[in-house]
Formats: structure tokens, sequence, C-alpha cells
């Protein structure tokens, strides 16, 4: 069950969309999840042919559970020479090792690590001691991302993918072991507060509190079962309800954890109007564009000069995301609040940037949003500008350290060269964690959003 | 019973001249304890009440008082040999650590020696290097001897009484910095409890471990904490040999986070001492790893700015305990 954002616990599969020998790549989607907030489309991490599906339809359970397993081509490759005649029936013709590899997609060679498809695949840099450090440690460095110069993967960059597999475990102090083991509290499930994310044993007793009063209520029947997380059922709670519950648990601890600090400038827009005035007059209804992608689109690339504000907090460090996967805020019909992703919204020009906002706004709102959506998102944006305020002071969405936020376009009298005009102008604020930039950072990042701006036709 | 607020030499003082007062055995000896009243004016007047074969001015020969102090003990006196600083015992240190600590074990048990050591020990007063040592921690070392760091204006007033009654050596440890602080005492006669730690403040959040100077920056850091919601229970250990491990290990079950504030330096000293017993008794208690604010391990210098810098001061504390809570 993967963590569909910071505020899931547990999930509901409510639809297997494959089967068991059925083979899969990396990203198809091959079930759909129901979490408190919405049915999500939850992607394959891996290439293979499905072997088993281990929790039904109907079935709640924690994230980090085993919904299936997937062999990958690998350990397939691996069960033969001999290749025996009674083996699982591959879709393709499995080739022997020893012929020459043959159609587009055979079954890979012995001993070749799995592939990802070979599109995503590109070599990284990396100096003979990174490449060795890493084959040591079993990591594939195609899935490192590079840090050093020009993307070039760096020694601490595998370090920091070796520590924790490595250990393989949990960090969390003597006491809250114990206090988990006496409670049957799982740690893998437990959110760690302390130095470097270790878990504390207010973490703990935070999970058994959530649990307490619908297991007090169970054993008072007499039910002995282990303790486990209450479903949003069992509290009697609608999908509303689950909804609004999510959305407070991860605001309350944002504003509990995170220092934010604001900022806000006024933009003049009326270059860019011009020119989205003038572009949508030579195309077709459906493709005309609105502000707001254009305010997204030099979000996207305004955060991706000022990377400091794209990433993650996680413990007691930023870690900086690879990419730039644009949160943005959609409010729901009947109330409530999703963020899903725009990915890689920094390389769409905005036409297709405007076409994945309606197809993402759309399915967000019928309920349909896929896992990589929910989780990716680098950094925030919200827009309330069609409500007709003026100023956003956002609340970050943790582990994200900044959330930008656009009010309403608005006609002003505007002051330029001494001379007085009337002109659009939006007022953007930045809303970012004290903890993993200062102000100058979040300065640097609007001052680089109104250049952009003024600019609409290179965006 | 009268409460009145006195010194904490003052105390000492008290405690003396009812000692001599009180037992023909007793009697004190030292560099400058008599006509100059103490380097630290302990003894002040008492050289004249009880007289010159009581209060006893040495020769600057720690290892030749300090051996008779011991051999006046052998002999069924109840000496109080007082050395000026730590540092100046270390010219003793073959005596207390061969003869006094030792001669018990290798008379098998026939010569007990209840000798009562007292010297100042610490920094804080700009004494530079050779005068500002903390070696309480090397002497908590060594079996066969108690060793004692009155904190309090009570402690100094009820500690030596029961180091007197006591049939082994006793080593007294009085901070520098406490003479001149003030507390009230209470009943003029209260001999203290040598064998128990005190809780001077409860608390629940985390356990603050001190003794003798660093007990001042432990309770000014609780304060300043509690301001922040931080309640810490201070611990003030009193006696460093043997350490009452049941009061330091109960409040750490309780609080589940130790910081230990030593003014000696880190490596190889009593804070480490006390971690590694916290850690050996209450491992499955501990919710944050245990923290230590102890003296910079430089020789202490003598500019007050620098000095300052390298000793345990409040908000080193306070920043430790808010590591350590989280």
């Amino acid at each position: 069950m993967p963590s569909l954002g910071a505020d899931m616990d547990a999930g509901t599969i409510s639809e297997w969309l494959v089967k068991p020998g059925d083979t899969v790549s990396r990203g198809d989607v091959i079930a759909v999840v129901d979490t408190d907030k919405a049915a999500v489309e939850v992607e394959s991490f891996d290439s293979g042919v499905v072997d088993e599906l281990l929790v039904g339809p109907g079935e709640r359970v924690p994230v980090g559970t085993v919904l299936a397993t997937i062999s990958t081509a690998a350990e397939q490759a691996s069960e033969y020479p001999p290749p025996t005649p009674t083996g699982p029936p591959a879709p393709q013709q499995p080739a022997p090792p020893e012929s020459p590899p043959p159609s587009p997609e055979p079954a890979a060679p012995p001993r070749r690590p799995p592939e990802p498809p070979p599109a995503a695949r590109t070599v990284p840099v990396a100096s003979p001691l990174v490449r060795k450090r890493a084959a040591e440690a079993g990591i594939d460095l195609a899935s490192v991302h590079g840090t050093g110069p020009g993307g070039v993967v760096t020694r601490e960059d595998v370090e920091r993918l070796v520590s924790p597999r490595a250990t393989g475990r949990v960090r969390a102090s003597p006491y809250a072991r114990r206090i988990a083991g006496e409670l049957g509290v799982d740690l893998s499930r437990v959110t760690g507060t302390g130095s470097g994310g270790a878990i504390r044993a207010l973490d703990v007793h935070a999970v058994t509190e959530r649990a307490g009063t619908v297991e007090a209520a169970r054993a008072e029947e007499g039910g002995g079962t282990a303790p486990r997380e209450a479903t949003g059922e069992e509290r009697g709670e609608t999908r509303q309800e689950g909804l609004r519950r999510a959305t407070a648990d991860l605001m309350a601890r944002s504003k509990r954890e995170v220092p934010h600090y604001y900022l806000s400038t006024t933009i003049d827009l009326s270059r860019a109007m011009t020119w989205l005035r003038e572009r949508n007059r030579e195309v077709p209804v459906e493709e005309r564009l609105v502000p707001a992608a254009l305010l997204l689109k030099a979000s996207a690339l305004a955060v991706r000069r000022v990377p400091q504000l794209n990433g993650f907090w996680c413990g007691d460090h930023f870690e900086p995301a690879p990419a730039v996967h644009l949160g943005v805020a959609i409010s729901l019909r009947g109330g409530g609040l999703m963020a899903p992703a725009l990915r890689d919204a920094d390389g769409l020009d905005v036409p297709e940037l405007m076409k994945r906002l309606r197809d993402l706004v759309a399915r967000v709102r019928a309920g349909r949003t896929r896992s990589s959506e929910m989780t990716d998102s680098t950094i925030t944006v919200t827009n309330l500008g069609d409500q007709g305020v003026e100023t956003v002071f956002g609340v970050i969405y943790p582990p994200q350290v900044a959330l930008v936020g656009f009010g309403r376009v608005v006609e002003r009298p505007w002051a330029v060269g001494g001379l007085l005009g009337v002109r659009p102008v939006v007022t953007a604020t930045l809303s970012a964690d004290h903890r993993a930039t200062d102000g100058y950072t979040g300065a640097r990042f609007l001052g680089t959003l109104d250049r952009l701006l003024q600019a609409p036709e290179v965006l | 019973m009268n409460e009145k607020r006195v010194t904490y030499r003052e105390a000492l003082r008290e405690a003396l001249r009812e000692a001599l007062a009180g037992d023909d055995r007793v009697f004190l000896m030292g560099e400058d304890v008599g006509r100059y009243g103490g380097c630290f004016a302990v003894s002040l007047g008492l050289l004249e009440e009880f007289g010159p074969e009581r209060v006893r001015d040495t020769p600057m020969s720690e290892s030749a008082f300090v051996g008779a102090g011991i051999g006046a003990a052998l002999a069924g006196m109840r000496p109080v040999v007082e050395i000026m600083t730590v540092n100046f015992s270390l010219l003793a240190l073959d005596q207390i650590l061969n003869n006094a600590a030792t001669l018990l074990h290798m008379s098998g048990g026939q010569f007990n020696v209840p000798v009562v050591i007292r010297m100042a020990t610490g920094a804080g007063r700009q004494l530079a290097a050779q005068h500002s040592h903390s070696l309480e921690g090397w002497y908590a070392h060594i079996p066969g001897i108690r060793v004692v760091a009155p904190a309090t204006v009570e402690d100094a007033r009820g500690m030596l009484p029961t180091a007197l009654a006591d049939p082994d050596p006793v080593l007294m440890f009085e901070h520098v910095s406490l003479y001149s602080t003030e507390g009230e005492l209470g009943g003029a006669d209260r001999q203290v409890d040598i064998d128990r730690a005190a809780i001077r403040r409860p608390g629940r959040d985390a356990t603050l471990i001190a003794y003798g100077g660093t007990l001042v920056a432990a309770l000014a850091a609780a304060e300043e904490l509690s301001g922040e919601g931080i309640e810490v229970e201070v611990i003030d250990l009193r006696t460093l040999r043997p350490v009452d491990d049941a009061t330091v290990v109960g409040s750490v079950r309780r609080t589940h986070r130790a910081v230990i504030v030593d003014e000696g330096w880190r490596s190889g000293s009593l804070s480490a001492e006390l971690s590694t017993r916290i850690t050996e008794q209450a491992f499955y208690e501990l919710d944050a790893g245990i923290e230590r604010v102890c003296t910079a391990e430089v020789p202490i210098p003598y500019a007050r700015h620098l000095e300052e810098a390298a000793l345990p001061q409040p908000a080193a504390v306070v920043e430790a305990v808010r590591k350590a809570v989280g």
C-alpha cells in the first residue's frame, strides 16, 4: 500500500485492474485505492509478471502492506536454465539464455539487473569510486539523482541511499521501541519527530491515541484482535468527513512543526495579459489559455532557478527534489481540498501545461487521481483568484518547504516611469519554511517570478 | 526552629565550630586555616575560639600534613584537613590514594581511617589554568573513599557531621563559586543523609543531573525552561562516590531523558560514568540520547570571557535539554 500523501495511514483496495499472470510495466495503473480523500490509481513500481494479489477488494490495510507480488524479468530468468516447458506461461516466449536477444520485448538475459523501460534510462556520470560503492551496495546508478556539477553522481549521493537501505531498520528510541512492543504498534508505520526523524515515545502514543477510542470499544465487545488503525467507516465517517479530517491533521501538523515566513509582491501583468489575449484570438476556444496557466508555468520556472524552495524537509535537513512537480491546490465540489502534482511542470510549454491542468482538475473532481500525482509534489501553488481574493497566505503542505499563492488579477492605478496608468496586476505570495530557507531566498524567488512574467512569450 | 539566612562559608564555619565544640578528637589543620582564617575565610575566628592545638596552621607541604592527618586518624583522632584547592591536593594524592583509601584493606580490617579532607574546587574566579580544576571526578574513581560535594547552604552545614561520623575517609569538595552564596538554614543540628542524591526541583520532561557548583547552572536552566513549558527534574548528586543510582535511574524512568552537567572535562569524566550507569540500568526507558554539558577540554583560560565560554553555562544546559526533549 503506497503512501499517497503525508496524511495517509491506510487505504482500501477498491478494484484490481490486473490479475495474476499479467505482464506489467513500471508506471502501469494496476489498482484503484480508496483513501480518505479520493479514489487513486496506483501505478506499478516495477516491471514484470504479477504473481499474486495479496489484498482483496474492499480490504483496508495500513500503508506499507504488501498488496501484490511481481516477479521481475531477472527473477524469471534466474528460474532457468533449465527452461521447463511447464514453467509459468509468460506472454512473450522467453528466449533460452544461449540464444541471442531477439524480439523487441524479450525476457532479459540472465544475471542482468531488471531494466526499467529503456526510454526512462539515462546513464549518469560517476567516478570509478562512486561506481564501485554503488555496486557494493547494490544501488542502480540510473536511479540516483546526481547533485555534482552537470548532474554528476557524487559519493554523497550514493551514501545517502546506502545508509537507510543497509541498516534497513527504523530509527527509534529504546523507550519508544519498548512501548511500541507493549502496545502492539508497528514502528514502521510511525512517523518519527525526533532528531533525524527518530521515533520517540510521543510518536508511538500519537498512533495509539488515534486508534484508542475504537480499540476501547472493541475491547469492551470482547473482540481480541490485534490493534490496528480505525478506518473511516469504523468512525462512521463519510468520504467528505474523512477528507476534512485528513486536511485538518496535515494542516495542524504544518502549523505545529513548520515555522512559516511570508513574503508578498504585486506583479504587473500587462505584458502577460496582452500576450494571452493576442494568442487566444488565434486559436480555437478549447485551446485558449487562462492566466493561471502562465502563473503556474512561471512559478515552475522560478522555482527551478531557486531550487532551495523545491523539495522536502526531512527531519533535520532539506532534501532538494530532482524535478519540479507543481502541486496545484484544487478545491473539490462539496468541500475539501487536494493538491495533486503537475509533473515536470517546468518542462511543459504553456499550452501543454494548460491541457494537463484541465485534465487534472477534471479527474480530481471526478475522484480519480494517480498515486504519483498524489505524492510527488515538490512545491504547491494555490490560486484563489476565482474567488475574488487579492492575497493568499497559504499553509505549507509538509514535507514540502514552500507554497506560492496568487490572488485575483485586478486593474490598479500603476506608476511606471513617472506616469500613472491602469494596469492588470496580481499579488503573489510565498509561504516558506524558515528551517529550509531565509527571506532572502524567498525574495529571490518572487523577484524571479516577476521577471519571468514580464516575458510571457518565452515562458 | 528559626530559619536564618547565612552564606555557604558561614554554614561551613558553623559546622566546624559545632564539631570542634562537640568532640575533643576533632581538630582542623591546613595552610592558613588559623591566623589568616582560611584562604576562603571559612575558619575565620576559630583559632581565637579553640586555640592553636585544635586549629593548626601547617607548612606548605600537602603531602606532609595530609599524611599527618591520616596518621592522627589511625591513632584515634577525628582530623579535618583543609587543602586550599584541588590542584594542590595532587601533591597529597599518594597519601590519599595509597594510604587513606587502602589501609583498612591492607590491615585486614584492623585500621580504619576516619579523616575528613576538605578542599575547594572548580573555576569561575579567574584563577587561570593551574587553580581552576574540577578533579572530584578523578577522586570518585577511587574505591575506599567517599566523595561528597555540598551544593547548598544546608548541605554545607549538614555534611560535615555526617562525614565525621563515617569511619572511613571522606573527601569534601566545596566549589569556589558557592562560598558567598546565601540560603536558608533550618534546624541547627540537622545532619544530612549523604547516601542519597536530592531532587532539588521536580519535573516530568527530563532529568537534569548536577552536583556542587553546576547545580546553580542547572537550576537556572530549569527555571528558564519552565517558562517554555519544559519541566525539568533537577537532581543534586551530593555524593559522587558511591553514586546514588536509585535516585538517578528512578528519575530517568519517569522522564525518559537525561542531561548531565559536569564541570569536569568530558573525556573520562563523572558525566561519562553517569551516562553509562543510566544506559546500563535504564536503556529501555530512554526516549532520547543522553546529553552532556561539560567544561571545554582546554586548560581553563584566565580571561573572563574565555573562562565563561569554557564552563558549563545555563544557556548550554538549556540547549542540551531542548535537544533531548526535541
